[in-house]
């Protein structure tokens, strides 16, 4: 094994193992996580229908104060944050989630930019294919936009500059 | 750039007759204002399209659903009043509080509906919203009416309906399905229409 394929393998390896931990350690807080902080991560998820761009976590109306009691009482009665989050999707559609689901058409939005960005690059690309000399055209002596008259202009004067020399 | 084959631009620039130049020059001018104004007034038009719509104006999950049930608090009299009491019925629920202004202009739209259709099998049920039954009585005894109303506590009925604000109003046909809903002050024209069409729906079963 090469030097640098032992790098890069170690490098491989750590991504890995911190990777792993990551997952290991995020998993074993979501088990132990507060009856509160479940309540409140599916609150944060929730808009709050009466102040539109405020979390049903952080909107100070008392309509948000319900949704999280109701959240809560929910929670206690045994139900799972997806069958929380159906139950108000249920009622006040997909609007109620602040990040909606990426499916369906809710992908427009994260395509366009990714499709106008390579759409984009292309269209450069493209331009400065056609600005560089010669590509299109041929050889520079054989351009067929060139008249009889500038041919011959040319072949007179680079046959001037060569005389000196 | 080499300078044995010239570019189109050097060739245009080194042309004798400069009036071939000076024309395709201003069309690369446009060219490139278009390329920039487009897009611009494109997303100026996607703006101004959204910056009109009400957002909260959406049309409701719940239409041809079945009603969620509930048991409420009667303010006007003494126990509760449920919707399964009410089954068989067209049923006008209408979400409001003393403290909302549209609750105040539709007022007089639902007393009519209310004294037109009572006696042909129709309730108007008026549900609290976010307010005290001393703010609901005070704003019965300014304004009048006497169909039923009922307390929310907790807005757990309000949330059930997916309720944004007051006023907001659902006719449920006799089937118990919800057949119409409208946010904000409610027309006497719409509230005809739409307990006429559930009145129709609940005959022909």
């Amino acid at each position: 094994m090469s030097g640098r394929a032992r790098s890069i393998a170690l490098i491989v390896g750590a991504v890995v193992v911190v990777g792993l931990a990551a997952l290991l350690a995020s998993t074993r807080t979501g088990r132990t996580e507060s009856l509160a902080d479940r309540a409140h991560e599916i609150a944060a998820g929730l808009r709050c229908p009466v102040c539109l761009n405020l979390s049903v976590a952080d909107s100070p109306s008392r309509l948000a104060e319900e949704m999280r009691t109701e959240i809560t009482t929910r929670l206690r009665a045994g139900q799972s944050p997806e069958q929380i989050r159906a139950f108000f999707i249920d009622r006040y559609g997909e609007w109620i989630l602040l990040e909606p689901p990426r499916a369906g058409l809710n992908w427009v939005p994260w395509a366009v930019p990714i499709v106008a960005l390579v759409a984009g690059i292309a269209i450069w690309m493209m331009v400065i294919r056609r600005r560089e000399p010669g590509r299109d055209q041929g050889p520079a002596g054989t351009d067929p936009d060139l008249s009889r008259d500038e041919r011959e202009r040319i072949d007179r004067e680079l046959a001037d500059l060569q005389e000196p020399g | 750039m080499s300078t044995d084959a010239p570019s189109e631009r050097g060739r245009l620039e080194t042309d004798e007759a400069g009036e071939v130049a000076e024309p395709q020059r201003r069309r690369s001018r446009m060219r490139a204002i278009a390329v920039v104004l487009v897009p611009l007034v494109l997303f100026a038009l996607l703006l101004a399209s959204g910056l009109g719509k009400d957002p909260r104006a959406l049309p409701s999950q719940l239409i041809g659903r079945p009603a969620p049930t509930f048991s409420l608090p009667r303010l006007d009299t003494d126990g509760p009043i449920a919707l399964h009491d009410l089954a068989g019925q067209v049923v006008v629920l209408n979400f409001w509080a003393s403290w909302c202004l549209p609750c105040r202009q539709e007022h007089d739209d639902l007393e009519l509906a209310w004294d037109r259709y009572r006696d042909r099998g129709v309730v108007v049920l008026g549900v609290l919203y976010e307010d005290t039954p001393q703010g609901a009585m005070g704003f019965r005894r300014e304004l009048g009416g006497d169909w039923p109303i009922a307390d929310d506590p907790g807005s757990k009925t309000a949330i059930e309906y997916g309720v944004f604000g007051v006023p907001e109003t659902f006719v449920i046909a006799p089937d118990g399905t919800i057949a119409a809903k409208t946010t904000g002050a409610v027309t006497y024209e719409w509230l005809t229409d739409e307990i006429e069409a559930a009145l129709r729906k609940g005959n022909l079963e």
